[in-house]
């Protein structure tokens, strides 16, 4: 359940905050908590429930760690709309499945009649 | 600097027992008999799915209160083989003239009286781009967040 764990891990708001900002571009720790009400190891704290629910990657980069956007994590509308697309397209082959198994069924039925 | 994200598109293929032409009608003028009564957008059920069989056609549910919810409409009709439908529905489930995303189904025959159905959901990162977090944010407090609730309870994750 991918997208249960993204939109839990969403669920709080200065985590939210954190993603919101990092969907303007890559950013490092220290910086991402300079400009927000929160302390650095809060912020840590924040980046690392986001990483492990998809949403962001970090590398280093020198001695700091960049934190950005995961654009599998992004794609969490790609993932349910995929899902909403196999429900749709299952009940499409269905009906044509159904439609094939009653069409033999008539051409039977017309070749027993007397 | 602003980040682009592209989401890669939805791409499926299956076969189906039917020649194009039929494949075609069920997917068009049968639109309604199977798309899923729980993909819709509005206060009202789902009454039936609609396609306009016509390039510029409309795509949209009937609602079960006579109104009816736009989902988009008809890009490409090129019956047997091909149709193009413009989703104009966002992140939020809101339509949305101005967004385009579209939806290819191709219909080849594979052999006699077997299809292959080739469909691809594309320009996604349209629902989103730069704003993707954002409406990922507000879709959280509103549909989405229940969609998905609602997918989860139903495949009992």
């Amino acid at each position: 359940m991918t997208n249960a764990k993204a939109f839990a891990a969403l669920a709080d708001p200065t985590r939210r905050e954190v993603f919101e900002r990092l969907s303007r571009g890559p950013r490092a720790v220290g910086d991402l908590a300079n400009d927000m009400p929160v302390s650095r190891p809060a912020v840590s704290q924040h980046l690392k429930v986001l990483k492990e629910a998809g949403l962001v990657t970090d590398r280093p980069d020198g001695a700091r760690r960049v934190y950005q956007i995961d654009p599998r994590g992004l794609g969490q509308i790609r993932a349910w709309l995929d899902q909403f697309w196999d429900v749709a397209l299952d009940a499409f082959k269905a009906e044509v499945e159904r439609q094939a198994t009653q069409d033999a069924q008539d051409t039977q039925d017309e070749g027993d009649k007397p | 600097m602003s980040q682009t994200i592209k989401p890669a598109p939805i791409v499926k293929s299956f076969t189906v027992p039917a020649t194009p032409e039929k494949a075609f009608a069920v997917f068009t003028d049968g639109h309604g008999r199977w798309w899923p009564k729980s993909h819709s957008v509005g206060d009202s059920p789902l009454k039936q799915a609609v396609i306009e069989p016509r390039a510029g056609g409309r795509w949209y549910g009937l609602l079960e209160d006579g109104t009816e919810a736009s989902w988009g409409d008809v890009l490409a009709w090129e019956p047997p083989g091909r149709l193009v439908l413009a989703w104009r529905l966002n992140g939020q489930f809101t339509y949305d003239p101005d967004l385009l995303t579209e939806v290819e189904v191709r219909f080849t025959a594979e052999g006699q009286g077997v299809t292959r159905v080739d469909f691809e959901h594309r320009h996604l990162e349209r629902l989103g781009d730069g704003e993707a977090a954002l409406q990922l944010r507000a879709g959280m407090n509103t549909g989405w967040g229940l969609i998905l609730d609602n997918y989860v309870a139903a495949v009992g994750g």
